[in-house]
């Protein structure tokens, strides 16, 4: 029968020898860290911008390698998933992306450029750590993945995508399609032509809420440049047809 | 109550079911603002509440944790408390650096790291504070040249718990090492010595229960104890699986995750066996259903519904999902906030010499409670799954995800007022007993002889 003093023996021998196998793999787990998390690009910027999202407490509402609360997106991979200017633009209003939908705390981060990439940066250094392979890749969506329009455009492949301005790829495809590339939360963008003219499209984009109130279309405050070259790239009719 | 100076505990107690109310409130803001009702948005944004929530929850336990000590070292030491004048100055002083940070929090003033939000000017305040209050029983027992293997456990769990705060006080350039040395604070916390603290109040309540005799009781509990650190240290494995740490921690972590069951099996096994056997019949029935009761709902929640989450390939899927929160949930409640209610059950009929625990609401807080945590963790556990299966496996985007699964939220909220209920009726309760007396003869409801001349604190 066990004695209070073998129960005793038990405990302070699984402790002490338990924690010393703990304290060596730690130990290695610190050797091997810095190379697994390219520490060499811990940048002065990287740096900075993981203060910004300390001082946020933005682990309060999203989750990075997975830690955090549950409030908003996991955002280890987000400049994979979304590209940089997205996540630049989004920051300078946080407000305006999601219109109607859970929102985020607005830090005036518009006013200070200089921290959106700070935090683009920390973000990106965190999407090349190496994390056994989270956030695994869906593995039950429907190729291509359920969230983008399946349906490819009529007709001959175009090549009117090979031309698109940056911005439209990194921002509008973020809702949009465009010959069957893209998302689907908000409509396809083909032979938009047929729908507005410069004018209206200008007047719609520089403020959709506007045109239609309740709309979840963004007010990304573009610039009237912006607004030009998208307009006459998604209103040409350079191959739609 | 043996001792006058165990009366201390009342504010300790009196804080936890404060700040308990306080963390329900902000429980409800986070419910309301997943339902899309985040109407104090620009007063207490989600991650102000969160870490409210979390952080009351934190200080809300350490101050049952302090109240319980205070009540069971000098008793476990035979003697009165080294110095109750500075137990109330600690008391005092916890209460205000846990304002100072509650209110901090609304004002964008935190560190942003989960769990250890507290910024790091009181972090040392903190320290400072836990610094007395190990003084004060420590000397305590040392004065005494006594102290039992409970009495030892419980001082030893709570040593260790501020010596693992250090590791969460140091500001690593490396987001990977920073959250390689939170878990050490964390898990180290809740998975390793917490469970000493929680293991010595259970049996110290055990003892004075069941009448069971203290050495089986004693000896069971060196076994719980060696269970957990024996599972528990490279049971921190399971935090190392996705965050940049070696692959084989996926290997360290899900066996010894997966041991972590074993101690609260025990814990559940211990407490069942205990009552079971335990001759005598104390009055107090309220106070032995919370103890058992924490040994059962902390192998539910800890132990099975842990390790169901810790599997590696499992948790590749479920971490960082509401799963999480679902686990979180019936762990902290089962195998700590029951205990603190327990012993704040047995204690207050030797502190009042009132017997509050035969009024019905006793009975009703224990079972509404526990019944509406239980609800919880279901709207939990059905909105992390759906989550897991919409936005992880099939890649839907994470707001439409966010959509659908928002009539559980309604699920959570319901099964949260019944929750609610239970402990209005907890807090009720404890408010009948009233304040302690200074005379504490004739009050030998806390199943010991009570002793007539209470001795003069040196």
């Amino acid at each position: 029968m066990l004695s209070k003093s073998h129960a005793k023996k038990f405990f302070l021998g699984g402790t002490v020898g338990f924690s010393a196998i703990f304290l060596w793999l730690t130990v290695d787990t610190l050797m091997r860290v810095p190379a697994r998390s390219h520490e060499d690009k811990l940048d002065a910027h990287v740096l900075s911008g993981r203060l910004i999202w300390d001082k946020h407490n933005c682990m309060g509402c999203h989750t990075i390698l997975g830690e955090g609360a549950y409030y908003a997106p996991e955002l280890t991979k987000v400049v994979e998933r979304r590209g940089k200017d997205w996540i630049r633009m989004f920051l300078r209003n946080p407000e305006a992306m999601f219109p109607n939908e859970r929102k985020m705390v607005n830090y005036h981060f518009d006013q200070h450029p200089e921290q959106i990439d700070d935090l683009v940066a920390f973000l990106d250094w965190i999407g090349h750590v190496d994390t056994n392979g989270f956030p695994a890749k869906p593995d039950l969506a429907a190729k291509p993945p359920s969230n983008v329009a399946v349906a490819p455009a009529n007709g001959a492949a175009s090549g009117k995508l090979a031309s698109a301005p940056a911005i439209f790829k990194e921002l509008c495809m973020g809702c949009h399609s465009l010959e069957g590339q893209g998302a689907a939360v908000g409509p396809a963008l083909d032979n938009l032509s047929a729908r507005y003219t410069p004018e209206a499209f200008d007047k719609w984009v520089s403020n959709p809420n506007s045109v239609k109130p309740g709309t979840a279309m963004p007010n990304f405050s573009l610039s009237p440049e912006v607004r030009k070259e998208l307009a006459s790239f998604l209103l040409s009719n350079g191959g739609a047809r | 109550m043996k001792f006058k100076s165990q009366r201390v505990a009342y504010l300790f107690f009196a804080t936890s079911m404060l700040l308990l109310s306080l963390q329900i409130l902000y429980g409800f803001i986070m419910g309301f603002a997943h339902l899309g009702f985040d109407v104090l948005h620009s007063v207490i944004p989600f991650n102000a509440a969160r870490a409210t929530h979390t952080n009351l929850l934190v200080v809300w336990l350490l101050s049952g944790f302090m109240g319980a000590a205070y009540y069971i070292i000098p008793e476990e030491s035979d003697r009165e408390l080294f110095s109750p004048k500075l137990a109330v100055v600690q008391w005092a002083a916890l209460v205000v650096v846990g304002v100072i940070a509650i209110v901090g929090f609304h004002l964008d003033w935190w560190e942003g790291r989960k769990f250890l939000e507290i910024p790091r000017p009181l972090d040392y305040l903190v320290v400072v504070d836990v610094l007395a209050f190990l003084f004060n029983i420590g000397m305590t027992a040392w004065k005494a040249r006594r102290l039992s293997t409970t009495g030892a456990v419980l001082f030893g769990g709570l040593l260790s718990a501020a010596l693992l705060y250090l590791p969460g006080m140091y500001t690593f350039q490396n987001q990977v090492h920073d959250s390689y040395f939170r878990w050490w604070v964390v898990h180290l916390w809740v998975e390793g010595v917490w469970e000493l603290i929680m293991g010595a109040i259970l049996s110290f309540l055990l003892i004075k229960l069941t009448g069971v005799d203290r050495e089986v009781i004693e000896k069971w509990l060196y076994v719980i104890v060696g269970l957990t650190f024996l599972s528990g240290i490279l049971g921190t494995g399971h935090h190392y699986y996705y965050i940049g740490t070696p692959r084989y921690w996926l290997a360290v972590g899900g066996i010894f995750s997966a041991l972590e069951p074993l101690a609260f099996l025990g814990m559940a096994a211990y407490a069942v066996t205990m009552m079971l056997r335990g001759g005598r019949r104390h009055p107090n029935k309220n106070a032995l259903f919370w103890t058992v009761g924490c040994g059962i709902m902390s192998f539910v929640g800890a132990g099975f519904l842990g390790f169901a989450h810790t599997i590696p390939q499992v948790n590749l899927w479920t971490h960082g999902t509401l799963v999480t929160a679902m686990h979180g949930h019936l762990a902290f409640w089962g195998a700590y906030a029951t205990i603190v209610l327990g012993v704040i059950a047995y204690a207050m009929p030797g502190m009042t010499g009132r017997t509050a625990y035969k009024h019905w609401s006793s009975t009703w807080a224990f079972w509404v409670s526990n019944v509406g945590m239980l609800g919880m963790t279901g709207a939990f556990a059905v909105a992390g799954i759906s989550q897991v299966y919409l936005e992880r496996k099939s890649g839907m985007d994470f707001l439409a995800v966010q959509k659908a699964i928002e009539v559980h939220f309604v699920g959570l909220v319901l099964a949260a007022l019944v929750f609610t209920t239970g402990i209005i009726l907890y807090i009720w309760n404890f408010t009948m007993y009233g304040l302690p007396q200074v005379s504490v003869e004739g009050a030998s409801d806390a199943g010991v002889d009570p002793v007539a001349e209470s001795s003069a604190a040196e």
